[in-house]
């Protein structure tokens, strides 16, 4: 059996201040996400969930050709693309961009995939000085830690943490006041963005007839990172592409409102190339980094390629009952929650963390939020189903295997499951106000009692749905 | 080298080969609900209004440049030279630079201006979004550096929403190298979600209508 590691976990489930934090952030997401995609604020939700799935679908499916289209938008208006294979490339792309530019202060905005491949810790190696620049982003890079969830990455950090950091690692005055915090994050950021020579942003999209970035954002940061310095890079998974700039028509109208109950965040960039003749602002040179780190892999498989599709809108995270409780740095990747735990097998290999698709009650709440409709439960099944196999080839999971062999026997015998059922609440196991506290003597050892010992299960009904049904339908019949 | 090596291995993962065009992509989403421009501008403004912006519907050019007037104070603003603002003769406004032959030199005026002044080349009824194309009358530092942005906008750009934006500028790249969409004050929620306004742009954005 694959065992989940509950002792990591204890920490967090041991803290009430967090996890009322936890709770309180991913259900106020909830709460306003279900308000923005209500009925009568966005009518059409469905088929715009159905359109965005079929976009994404097609676009991976021709991937090819819409990385070499975007490459030639990209080149007709001036920008370079650079093809990375993994982190280093990226790493010595930029390290030489920043030599020969004679640059050493990087701003950066919010991004994912520059995360996945650690660049910051990199760079910093290489005596560059990168700056987060998104509120939550600049107080984690100020902590040392990586963010709790993708779109509100300091979820976990309080004010008084908070006031903590900056008054230990910018010398400022103690301040508990969100407010007062955000003036003094201001004040200097403001500096390293009129300073910096290179702006580092991820990119929320692709747009492949257009050559474009398009990066979405409440705080303005972006765009500071995007203008002030001479220097734009946009580094990307290929997978963030699409055809076309009229298909953000659909995107915009569900990424805000699936991350944050926003009908459009504060600002969206589009962004082509270079400043153009007589601009009096905005890069001088644009460079789109498309890196690859494992998409290529996770591509091939049919089955599974879906999980590309993400737009990193958290829902799916905000709606999870197991990230609710465990957080996000329970997870062992950058990418927590659901699609953390679908992505992160696929990205290391079956075998890496091996608990993490079982770490789910499967109750489907993040494949009904999910905007692109990517089947993540689906996914945590499939990814199941490999495991199993390969602890099979290891000649391990023998009892469980001979168990679900057992219960598949049963299910299938109706009588024979309907006496089972008899049997075992005639074995009248102890309990109180409904729920099962102890078990037979003869079970108190093995799997079944250490399967309960993280489960609550209610007491067997005096009658079963069988005997119910039997009752109703012969009350029908008269 | 790595674009060969990757694009090999995204044809391998998809059976396709070099060259080979792509599949008829599905059909352009975009519906085109169209409200008559009384009802665009007052569902405009009401969500401005819902965002925590200012609005203000000017009958005259007049009427802009007092209101302008009044919001700059004589404190130093930066303006774009976008038609609709030289037809209001916001330039002539005490405080107010709209001219400038570096880009430091800019650059420090909207680092030191307390508003920032321009146009709009399209706004968006459904979201209350201002929607800006850079080009050399409409510079990006104007709406973004200072602490208060004023948009003015011309009422018969006023659209109904994303799906008529992309219907008008299908490749909004050919025009522009940057396209943006201004949706209420800049503002955060990062620490504890509570909101603050003006994080990194314009804390307070006034939106009027002439
Ligand atoms: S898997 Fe879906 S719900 Fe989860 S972050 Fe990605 S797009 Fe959002």
């Amino acid at each position: 059996m694959i065992s989940i590691p509950h002792e990591r976990f204890e920490r967090v489930l041991a803290d009430p201040a967090l996890q009322q934090a936890i709770y309180a952030a991913t259900g106020r997401l909830m709460e306003k996400r279900r308000e923005a995609v209500a009925p009568e604020a966005l009518p059409d939700y469905q088929e715009l969930r159905s359109q965005a799935r079929r976009i994404k679908e097609h676009t991976l499916e021709n991937l090819d050709y819409y990385l070499e289209q975007f490459e030639a938008e990209v080149h007709a208006r001036g920008g370079r693309v650079v093809w990375c294979r993994d982190g280093d490339e990226v790493v010595d792309f930029l390290t030489k961009l920043a030599r020969e530019k004679n640059a050493r202060l990087i701003v950066k905005s919010k991004s994912m995939t520059t995360e996945e491949i650690h660049l910051n810790q990199q760079l910093e190696q290489r005596e560059l000085e990168p700056v987060e620049t998104d509120l939550g982003e600049y107080i984690l890079q100020l902590a040392g830690e990586r963010p709790y969830h993708i779109v509100a990455p300091a979820l976990h950090k309080t004010r008084y943490d908070v006031a903590d950091i900056f008054s230990r690692r910018l010398g400022v005055e103690r301040e508990e006041i969100p407010e007062r915090q955000t003036r003094i994050a201001r004040a200097t950021l403001r500096e390293k963005f009129l300073a910096a020579d290179i702006g580092l942003t991820g990119a929320n999209f692709l747009v492949a007839d257009s050559g474009a970035v398009v990066l979405v954002e409440n705080e303005g940061n972006a765009r500071l990172t995007t203008t002030a310095p001479r220097i734009h890079v946009a580094v990307a998974g290929i997978e963030k592409l699409i055809p076309r700039a009229q298909d953000l028509a659909v995107f915009l109208k569900l990424l805000g409102r699936s991350a944050t109950g926003q009908p459009l965040t504060v600002y969206t960039s589009v962004l082509a190339g270079p400043r153009r003749e007589g601009e009096l602002d905005g890069p001088e040179e644009f460079y789109v980094v498309l890196l690859d780190n494992g998409r290529t892999r996770l591509l091939a498989d049919r089955e599974k390629r879906e999980s590309l599709f993400c737009i990193r809108c958290g829902a799916c995270l905000n709606h999870c009952p197991v990230y609710r409780k465990i957080g996000g740095h329970n997870y062992p990747w950058v990418y927590s929650g659901p699609i953390g735990a679908i992505l992160t097998p696929q990205y290391f290999g079956a075998g890496h963390e091996p608990w993490l698709p079982f770490a789910s009650s499967l109750c489907g709440a993040c494949g009904e939020v999910c905007p692109v409709k990517i089947d993540i439960p689906k996914m945590l099944l499939l990814l199941r189903r490999e495991i199993g196999r390969s602890l099979a080839r290891e000649g391990k999971g023998r009892w469980e295997r001979w168990a679900f062999r057992v219960w598949a026997w049963l299910m299938t015998r109706p009588k024979l499951y309907e006496f089972a059922g008899v049997a075992a609440s005639a074995l009248a196991p102890e309990g109180s106000e409904g729920w099962l506290t102890g078990l037979p003597p003869v079970l108190r050892r093995g799997p079944l009692a250490a399967w309960l010992s993280q489960r609550d299960l209610p007491l067997p009904p005096g009658r079963s749905f069988r005997q119910l049904w039997r009752v109703r339908s012969r009350v029908k019949r008269v | 080298m790595s674009r060969d090596h990757i694009l090999h291995k995204v044809r391998t993962a998809l059976g396709r080969s070099a060259g080979q065009p792509a599949a008829e992509p599905p059909p352009v989403r975009l519906c085109g609900p169209q409200s008559d421009l009384e009802a665009r501008i007052e569902r405009f403004l009401n969500a401005v209004a819902g965002l925590n912006g200012k609005t203000y519907r000017a009958r005259s050019c007049e009427e802009v440049r007092d209101y302008a007037a009044r919001l700059v104070d004589g404190r130093p603003a930066v303006a774009s030279c976008t038609p609709v603002l030289t037809a209001c003769g916001i330039h002539g406004l005490p405080g107010v630079r709209y001219q400038f032959s570096t880009r430091d030199e800019f650059q420090t005026a909207c680092a030191q201006a307390a508003v920032g002044i321009t146009g709009a080349d399209y706004a968006l009824a459904d979201t209350g979004t201002v929607v800006l194309l850079a080009s050399h009358q409409e510079p990006r530092m104007i709406s973004l550096l200072p602490p208060v942005h004023l948009a003015v906008v011309p009422k018969e750009r006023i659209l109904s929403g994303l799906d008529e934006l992309f219907t008008l500028l299908p490749r909004p790249s050919e025009l522009t190298s940057s396209l943006v969409l201004v949706t209420g004050p800049s503002r955060t929620a990062d620490i504890e979600q509570i909101l603050v306004r003006g994080v990194h742009g314009p804390g307070e954005i006034h939106v009027v209508v002439l």
